[in-house]
Parts: structure tokens; sequence; C-alpha cells
């Protein structure tokens, strides 16, 4: 199948560029593959050796690492497009994929836009156009009042009118303040009266709007699709609900509990919205839903989504075909009827993030990456390969998870297992999160909400506990048997193989050998007395408790897999040690277990550079509180670092003398160097063992 | 004559059907009152030899090793742990050293402990002391040890490793603690050294010396401490944090000696015996007047349990042959009875054949002596016997010998004993070394009495007999038995049974670092 996609005007596509990177890029591309259609990338300095340029028939680099100088530079990609002749360009989603005068610009420049008219997009991009125009196509919408007439009077009629509960906002309101809800008309002059106080005080200016409430409301969004033609379809719902930081974090279609009136009424809405702007291509229209499961129009997303993948797996279609064959001037491929629901389907956005500190974005190298296997059923959309960066300059995404089943708790239950077989190392990611929140059951009943992550906090990010010591017990075996596997690369290397010296037997002759480990269990040192049996199994005491332990490891594919028997009980488990910890992954989650560094390889032999003041990620040095020969008392401030646009200061991890200063303001320091020297100091006690 | 293929690369196994050397060995009848016998008393041996082990592996008394800890020092044997790699195993040598020794005076494997292990993957001798025993202070043992450690790393080409607490090819101290006077020259002395801050001193005079002789006032640290032994003096080349620290730079300094291990011998993949090891505790048992057929205890020691062996029809009471042991090429001789003509013959030739291939040769000793009596020495076995003790005395090839069971008179000499210099030399529990039995030497001297009385015209009753008997039977008793011997580092270590394939595929390891001298036979009387 490597015909042209025609267009009745004799357009076609040969070949498209790709103005993205990351997953969507290399989602795209696959379909091009698929569809003999050439692909063109474009990259920025530093995306160089990522998969999309590797994946594409062509790339260009298209400038330095910023966004603003590469991929949201419109002229540089037309030029590319131009130099490559390339018909087309898919703009993915973010950068310029809702930009009105790129897809303005690709017109004039006789370049297909693969999305909608500018037009659309103008016009679905100012919130309070995007809702007159839905109101008036019978699209129901969030009521409101925007008017100039504050008078109580005027204000409380329109509260009336909407119907409690409402919400009363200052106009340049921001931050909660001068925002009230009122639930119901009791309670209106009251609370009018305060909002406006605070809204005086806090933006000189108490000029209020009024907003129908939706408690704990569902996000529920629709794909639709439009065609020159004149056509257009919806492809179902998704719920997006769950969402941290304002970003959606896992989505399922269709939306758990939605009965298939609603569905269709949720549907027709939609198509109705695309029609009133004469909508072409992917786009989805969003809306909010109460508990009751009235919705109401928020807004529409003239774009495909990062979650369209869902909407595919329970429609058996593919989108970004289905875009290039419209933008080619093809009709939609299939009618509303011909379009079925079949099963449910979840994404899980895997991110590099800390979700124990409020979900920092994160970045640096992915040192180890395995993810389940793909199949028909589970697809792993990414951009990234092990040994990749997620680079500080873009979206901290590192795949996404999607997996399908015949129904809801089916496909949950998959997703969890392949959540678990997503192990990751070199940064924070938030896939443990990811494990306890669809395992929530709550979630699992279906009843999510925008407030779900706020509302089960507890649970779903609960104190870290000590790590049960059978865990212990397997990550001191790992580090033995990699131990003893390291000897045995040496032995076949050498001329003496077979010797019993280069065994790791641990024998001793009358006695056995005993070995004093000492492991990290987060901040706690925790010893394990370590006793080789002569069977080949191990001893192991951790405070009173004796446990026997056996294993081996074993590769499959590009893994390490630990499988042990902790007193009898039998288990194979990633495994994965770099440099200081030990990671475990097991379908109890993942486990991480330091490996405590001798003092003498943290100091003498390596510049005296003594733990903590180092770089958190990678990051610009904005001001330097420090020079050499300052005493400074533990938790002083050293550095302020930018990273990820967030500030982090760089604290003394102990009281002492500063020897040496390695960076200056404005300087770029990569994750975990040595921002500081201490001079050494007579009272440092070893703590290595 | 054949060369020897000189370090061949690791063979491409060819397991043609027609090559396949037979097995050796039968499954013991398990269920035999002798064999149930035997094994519980072997048993008890080896439980009795892990006992003691076990309380020698401890060091000095609690206090001692308490105070030693609280300085954040580690044990010596946590020492020798730390220093060789991660899991491999430890060839402690002279483990019983001193035991028993000193009266009620205890000093544990004599206050140093000595062994051959791999640090970063180079096999040495190490030489722990261990400062929780008496202070670390030197007993005559202590020195013998030491020496004996020093002659087997000389005579196995193997860089030496002191960690020295108070030092022939490479030589690397680890100052842990005070090294005064004489002890000074250990550091000084070596290659290169490491020391311990605020822990190891070097000095030929310590402070109250000093203060004695000079009036100089000055402390240990000062006088003799890391920081100047390393930034002033230059006595020591490398500082150290602590114990671990000098460790992991005593392995950096391994790893740069450039040394190479060039074996002389062939190897093979190491495969294990066909029979559980611990069957040797019922075939030999502990009752040396029982006999077995050493080919059971060599089924259960070699590769495969195979066994090529050479003149099997031929002077049987000794068995001669050639097997792998860890895949190194070995000789074993092992005895299945007393020695005849024949069987001095045929040992001298075998001797011959191994020495002329550079194949080490493996003693395994249970020999009551040579025969006796007229036929015998008209039949000249005092010349054929010379025979097998000249080419045990001039065979050049590593010699390891095993003693599982008694040996007496010149049947140590034959096979090996310890002044026919073998490299290793191991007991099992259930070993007796003498000139001749206890017993045999009661009978003989009662006999010598009797005869005295006879001419005196005397009575010798038989309750006179029994009174001079008995402590002659008791202090062979107490002499020839294995702990005596071994705490006079009459031998290398007391070893159970079931550990003596990995104990002859260590010490067969670290025999092979030297190269294998060409043997001269001297004159074989024929």
């Amino acid at each position: 199948r490597t015909r042209k996609y025609a267009t009745t005007t004799g357009q076609n596509i040969s070949k498209v560029l790709i103005a993205n990177r990351g997953e969507i890029a290399c989602r795209v591309i696959r379909t091009a593959k698929k569809m003999g259609v050439q692909s063109v990338a474009v990259y920025s300095e530093a995306d160089r050796n990522s998969m999309h340029v590797d994946m594409a028939d062509e790339a260009y680099l298209i400038g330095p690492a910023p966004s603003q100088q590469s991929y949201l530079s419109m002229e540089k990609i037309i030029q590319v497009a131009k130099i490559s002749a390339a018909q087309a360009i898919h703009p993915g989603y973010g950068f310029l994929s809702e930009n009105m005068e790129f897809a303005e610009l690709c017109k004039q420049e006789g370049i297909i836009f693969v999305g909608p008219p500018s037009s659309a997009i103008r016009d679905m991009g100012i919130k309070s156009t995007s809702k007159s125009i839905m109101a008036a196509a019978g699209v129901p919408v969030v009521e409101g009042y925007h008017g100039e007439d504050q008078s109580d009077q005027c204000l409380k009629e329109h509260a009336r009118t909407i119907g409690y509960p409402v919400m009363i906002k200052a106009v340049r309101g921001g931050g909660g303040k001068g925002m009230r809800i009122i639930r119901s008309e009791k309670e209106f002059q009251e609370q009018l009266e305060s909002a406006r106080r605070e809204a005086k005080k806090s933006f000189n200016d108490d000029a209020m709007l009024i907003e129908k409430f939706v408690d704990t409301p569902r996000h529920v969004e629709v794909q639709v699709f439009g065609d020159h033609h004149g056509n257009a379809v919806y492809l179902f719902e998704r719920d997006c609900s769950v969402q941290r930081r304002h970003q959606k974090i896992i989505e399922e279609a269709p939306g758990p509990g939605i009965k298939p009136e609603v569905r269709k009424k949720l549907g027709e809405a939609a198509v109705r919205a695309a029609k009133a702007v004469n909508y072409v291509g992917a786009g989805t229209v969003e809306f909010i839903m109460d508990s009751k499961h009235n919705f109401y129009f928020m807004e529409m997303n003239t774009r495909l989504q990062v979650e369209h993948p869902v909407t595919e797996m329970i429609t058996g279609t593919d989108l970004v075909e289905w875009q290039l064959r419209i933008a080619a001037g093809e009709k939609i491929p299939l009618s509303q009827e011909e379009i079925t629901l079949r099963g449910h389907a979840f994404e899980a956005r895997i991110y590099a993030e800390d979700p124990n500190n409020n979900f920092m974005p994160g970045a640096g190298p992915l040192v180890h990456l395995s993810t389940p296997r793909a199949d028909l059923t589970t697809r792993i959309e990414t951009g990234v390969r092990q040994g990749d960066d997620v680079s500080v300059h873009y979206d901290p995404m590192i795949a996404k998870l999607v997996v399908w089943a015949a129904d809801r708790q089916a496909a949950l239950t998959k997703l969890r297992y392949s959540l678990r077989q997503y192990s990751i190392v070199g940064l924070h990611t938030n896939i443990d999160f990811l494990v306890s929140l669809s395992g929530h059951p709550e979630f699992e009943a279906g009843n999510v909400h925008t407030d779900f992550i706020p509302q089960h906090r507890k649970e779903l990010l609960p104190d870290r506990k000590s790590t049960a010591k059978e865990f212990l017990c397997q990550a001191a075996l790992g580090l033995i048997l990699k131990e003893k596997a390291v000897s045995d690369v040496f032995k076949i290397q050498t001329q003496d193989q077979y010797s019993p010296f280069a065994s790791s037997s641990g024998r001793r002759l009358n006695i056995c050998y005993s070995r004093n480990m000492t492991l990290r269990d987060g901040k706690n040192n925790v010893a394990i007395a370590v006793t080789y049996n002569r069977d080949g199994s191990y001893s192991m005491q951790i405070e009173d408790k004796t446990f026997h332990v056996l294993g081996d490891l074993c590769n499959e594919g590009d893994c390490t897999y630990l499988k042990s028997s902790v007193n009898g009980v039998a288990s194979k488990t990633k495994l994965i040690i770099l440099e200081n910890t030990i990671y475990l992954f097991s379908m109890d989650g993942s486990i991480q277990i330091g490996i405590p560094v001798p003092r003498y390889l943290s100091s003498a032999s390596s510049g005296e550079t003594q733990g903590g003041a180092v770089a958190p990620m990678t990051g610009t040095i904005e001001k330097v509180f420090v020079k050499a020969g300052d005493r400074v008392k533990a938790g002083d401030s050293l550095m302020v670092m930018i990273a990820m646009k967030m500030e982090h200061t760089i604290k003394a991890p102990k009281d002492g003398t500063i020897k040496k200063v390695f960076y200056g303001e404005g300087s770029q320091a990569n994750r975990h160097a040595h921002l500081v020297e201490f001079e050494e100091e007579d009272s440092d006690k070893r703590e290595a063992d | 004559a054949l060369r020897p293929c000189a370090r061949a690369a690791a063979p491409a196994l060819r397991s043609y059907h027609g090559d396949s050397v037979a097995s050796l060995g039968t499954p013991p009848d398990s269920s035999s009152a002798i064999y149930q016998e035997n094994y519980e008393q072997m048993k008890a041996l080896v439980n009795q030899l892990h006992e003691r082990a076990q309380n020698i592996r401890l060091g000095g008394d609690e206090k001692a090793r308490a105070r030693h800890i609280s300085r954040g020092k580690l044990l010596p044997r946590e020492r020798v742990d730390n220093l060789i790699d991660p899991g491999s195993p430890f060839l402690e040598l002279s483990q019983f050293a001193g035991y028993q020794l000193y009266g009620d005076e205890e000093v544990p494997a004599g206050g140093v402990i000595t062994g051959i292990g791999r640090v970063s993957g180079i096999e040495c001798m190490i030489v722990a002391n261990d400062a929780t025993v008496k202070g670390g202070s030197y007993y005559p043992v202590t020195v013998k040890k030491h020496l004996r450690a020093q002659e087997i790393a000389m005579q196995n080409r193997l860089p030496c490793i002191y960690l020295v607490s108070c030092v022939l090819g490479f030589q690397i101290a680890v100052v842990m603690g005070s090294c005064t006077a004489g002890g000074a020259y250990v550091p000084a002395m070596a290659d290169e050294n490491i020391i311990v801050r605020k822990q190891g001193t070097i000095f030929l005079g310590g402070p109250p010396l000093v203060k004695a002789a000079t009036g100089e006032e000055v402390s240990a640290e000062d006088l003799g401490g890391a920081d100047l032994h390393c930034r002033k003096s230059g006595v020591s080349d490398y500082y150290a944090l602590d114990d671990n620290h000098a460790l992991h730079l005593a392995r950096k300094i391994v790893r740069s000696l450039n040394y190479q291990k060039k074996m002389d011998v062939t190897t093979e993949p190491s495969e294990d015996p066909l029979f559980p090891a611990d069957e040797l505790y019922g075939i030999v048992g502990a009752n040396l007047k029982r006999n077995f057929d050493v080919r059971e205890v060599i089924a259960r020691i070699v590769d495969g349990s195979r066994f090529n062996e050479f003149k099997a029809l031929y002077g049987d009471t000794l068995v001669t042959g050639f097997a792998r042991i860890f895949g190194y090429p070995i000789g074993i001789i092992g005895n299945n009875g007393v020695l005849f003509s024949e069987s001095a013959k045929k040992g001298a030739h075998f001797i011959q054949l191994c020495c002329q291939r550079n194949i080490p040769l493996l003693f395994l000793q249970n020999i009551t002596g040579f025969m006796v009596g007229r036929d015998y020495e008209a039949e000249g076995i005092a010349k054929d016997g010379a025979k097998m003790v000249t080419a045990v005395a001039c065979a050049n090839v590593p010699k390891i010998t095993v003693i599982i069971g008694g040996s007496y008179g010149a049947g140590n000499y034959g096979m090996c004993g310890r002044a026919y210099s073998p490299r290793f030399l191991y007991l099992w529990p259930n070993a007796r070394i003498s000139v001749m039995g206890g017993e045999q030497a009661a009978n003989v001297l009662a006999t010598v009495a009797k005869d005295q009385r006879a001419r005196e015209g005397k009575q010798f009753s038989s309750a006179d007999e029994a009174a001079l008997k008995e402590p002659i039977i008791k202090r062979f008793e107490e002499e020839g038995n294995p702990y005596y011997s071994s705490a006079r580092l009459w031998d290398d270590g007391i070893i159970d049974p079931v550990d003596t394939r990995l104990v002859l595929g260590l010490s067969l390891s670290a025999a092979l670092n030297a190269p294998i001298q060409k043997t001269n036979f001297g004159i074989l009387r024929m």
C-alpha cells in the first residue's frame, strides 16, 4: 500500500515533514512509513542523536536547543519543507500545532498543514469567542455572566438564572483571591461582599464575574474529525480527569460509567461544535462533566492530542493516517455508523518527575530502560531509548503506555501489570505513583474527577516505609551475584579459568565465611551479616532475624533478573545495579537500596569533595553565596541553581570551610557535579565500612 | 622426549566415544554397619575439627576484640576477607599453629593468619598479624608460621602482602598498627607500603625508648605516623584513611604488579566427581586398622571420577595414575597397603613420567611402611625403596601430600612426607604420624625390655609389660595426633576430607604460579 493520497483537487502527499520531536514525531513517522509516505524530521542541537532523527527518512538540523530557536521557528521549518520537497507538515501536538499564523503561513507557501484551517484555530483559541459560537450551535456551555453591570441585583439575578451552586470570581483575579463558591441564594449577598473586599484589596478592582460551579468535575473529551467535504464524525469520549499540576497523567476511553445515551449526546454535541467552525482534521472537544453526567463545553483543541491512542485502541483506527488522508483531501475513512466502540483502553503517561517532591519535573540520562513487550493490545509510545537523555529543554514525558482489553477491569489489570514491567533507572519517574494510582480502589471503581490526586494524596503518596527485610536480602543477594558475574567474566579472560580461586564460593577451611554488608535503606544503614554456606546458599542475618537465601541471575533480552528464594519464597525480580544503588523491580513495585560509598572513594582519592554539595540536576548556576575560605554551617545556602524552570538552593551538607568553588554564576553544571569542595577536617569520622 | 604443551589455550573439548576414560569408584554400601560406624567416627572428628577451628577463628579474647573494633579497626580475618576478591575462596594455612603449644596460653592461629587468596585476580600469599592475640606479640610459632608462609610464597612465586600490626618476589606491606624496631624494616623493605593514618606507626625506637635515649618527648603519631612517613620521611608510599582504604589501595597495587600467571600445564574444564564427597567419611573412617581401597578416595576427589591408572596389575599395593583436579593435570600416588619392591619400583617409574611431563604429583598417604622380613630384605627392598625415595626427593614438579590415614616409618619418606618438601602437606583429622604405630612401638620396647630382663635373669610380668606399654602408647597417641603435628607447623593444616578436592585445587592453582623446573634424578640404584 504505497499509493499516494490524492486530494480531489489533485494534491497529494508523498512526503511529510514532522515539525515536532519525541514520541509524537516517532508516532507520525511510523504511520507515514506504513503508508509509504516519506518522512522528514527536524531537530535541534539537543536532539542530534534522538530516536525521531534515526527513524525518519531525512532529518534536518534547525537550530539550538531552546525551542524558540528551533521547533518554534516557523521560517526554518518552512525552509526545510521546501528544501526537502515535503508537500505537508504535520505539527504533532504542542509547539506549532495550534499556531494560527503557522497554519496560515503554510497555506501561503503552498504546503499542506496537517490540521484545521487557521480560522478554526483562531475561533477556538479565544475562549469567549469559542463559547459563544458553541452556545449558538446548541452545544451546552458553562453558563456565566461577564457583563458590565456590577449591581448587586444584576449579579444576583444572573446567579439565579445560572442556577446554584455558582462561582463568583474577580475579573482580575488569580490564585483563588476574590473567589467564592455560593451554594444558595441565602449566602449570596454576604459572599459577594466578602469577595469584593478581597478583590479590592488584592487587585484594586472589585469587578466580578459569575460562572456555574461544577463540584469535583470530570474532564471528558470527545475525539472528532472533520474533512474538506463538510463531514464530521466523533470517535467517542476519553476521560482525562485525573491530573496533577493541571496536567493529565492517566487517560481512558471510553469514559467510565457513561451510559450510551450520554455518550451519544456527547458525541453529537462535539460534532455540532466541529461543524460550527467548519472543522477539518483531528480535533478534541473538551467538556466538564458533573456528578449527574451533565456536561458543558470548555474548549476545543485543534490538534491531535497526546492521549489519542486510547481512542485508536477502542475504535481500531489509526488517527494519524486519517489526518494525512483528510489533509490530502480525502473523505473521512469511516462513516459515523461504521465507527464502533470495542473494549476499553488506558494510557499512562510516564514522566521524568518526582511525585514525592510535588511532581517536580526532572531531566537526565535514561541509564537503564526496559519496557513491557509491545503487542496488539500493548503500545509503548516513546521517543527515547536506553542511554538517551531526557532534556531540560523540553517536556519531561518519557513514554506513554497504552493498553487495551475487553473491559475496563481487564484493561486496568493489564495496565498495572505492564507498568510494573516498565523499569527506568537514572532519574526519578512517576511509574510507582502510576501503579498506586491505577490500583486505588476509587480509581478502580471509576470514581474519577479532577481533584482525585489531592483527595487521595495520602494513599497515593505514602511516606517511605522501611524496606521489608526480605527485599534487603534480595538486594544483598543481587549484589553478591553481580560480584560473582564480574569474577566469572574476568575468569574467562584468563588462561586459568577453572581454578577454584576464580570461584565466588567464599569457601574457607573448616570455618564459614561471614561477611558484614551494609546497605542503605532510605536514610538508614542496615547491617546484614551474610554467611556463605557450603551448598551455595546464604544465611543472612538482619537484626535478630535470619533468612535462608539462594538464587541466580538470568538474562532475558537486555535485562538481568534475580531469581531468588528467601526462606523458601521464590521470586523473579528485575535487577539493576548502577553506581551505588541496587534497583529491584518486582510486581510489588520498585525498590532502591543504596550501597554506602566508602569515604575513601568519595574523598581522599577523588578530590576531597564530600557528599551533598552536588547539583541535583543539570542546570544553570544563578547565584553563588560562598567563596574559598568561608566558614559555613550545615544547611547554609551555598548556591542557587535554575533547572527545569525551578530554583534549587544548594545547601552545605556539613559544617566546614570552603576550599574551592567549582562553578561561577551563569555557568552550567551537570547533574551530580560537585559544586564546592570542603577543606578536609580532622574531626571527620570514618563513616565507611 | 615429548615436550609438554606449554600454556595451551583452553582446549576445545573433544569427546569421542572411544576416547572416554572409564570412571573410577563404586557406590558404597551405605547401610552396612562398618560404613555407618566409619561415617559416625569420621564425622565426629570433623565436627571436632570445625569446633576447634571456630574458636581459633575468633582470635583474641572478647575484650581485646572489642577494643580493636572500637578503634575503628577491622579484625584480621575481616581484613583478609576485604583484601581478597569479593566472595573468593581463601586457602588458610597452618590454622592450628600454636594449638595447645604453650600450656594454658592460647595463641589462636599462632597470632598470625596466613594463606593464599586472589587479590585483583592474582594469587597472593597474605600474612595478617592479629593484634587481638596477646597484644600482637610474637611467639616462636608466630615466626615459624610467618617463615613457612614466606617459604610457600617463594616456592610457588606468589606475591606477598603483609598486613602488619606490629615482611622474595613482590612484597607489599600494609601498616595498620605499630611497626617498631625490627618490625619497622617490614614495611621499609617491602616494594611498596601503605600506612593507615592515626593507626599505623613505623619507627626504630618508640616514644619511651626515644625519651630514655635522648630525653626527647614525642607522640607515636609524630614520631612515625602516616603523616610523617607519607609527607616527610618518604618511608611510606600510600596514605590510607582507614583499614578499608588501605586494603583498597593494596588491591590497586596488586593490579599494577603486571603479574601474569603462566602455567606450564594444560587445563580442561573442571568437572565434579561422580560421588558425594562425604562418602569418604564412611569409606575411610577413623579406625586406621580398617582397610579401604584408595581408588574410592581418588574417585571422590578427581574430575569426573576419571582416573587413568598406570600399571594397575603390577605392584598393586601402590595405586598410580593420571587424573585432573579442577582441570589441572595431576599424577596420583596412593597407598593400598604396605610397600613391596614392585610397588616402590612402580612408584619411581610413575614419578619419572610425571616429572618428564610437568605433571604435578599428589601423594595420598596411608602407609604403615615398607615390607619387612627376610625374603624382602633378600629381594633388596632397601634398594627398591631407595629408588622411590630418590625419585620423590628429586622430583621438581609441584608435590602435594595429603595424609589420609596412618603415616609410619620410611613409608612417610616414600610418600613425600614433610622432609621431602612437598609444596603443601595436609592431614585428615583421622591421620596419625609416627615412626611406627604406638602399639608396635610399645611392643618393640616391651620385647627389648623383656630380653634385657631375661639376660639379667629377672621376671617380666604381664603387669610389668602393661605398665611399660601404657605411657608409650599414650605418648604416641598424643604426639601422633594431627593437632600435635599441626600446632608445630609440621604440616600446612588439618582439612575436612570433604574439602580435599577444593584444597587440592587451590593448592595446585597456587603451585602453578611458579614455572616447573626440570628434574635431575639422582642415581636410581638398579
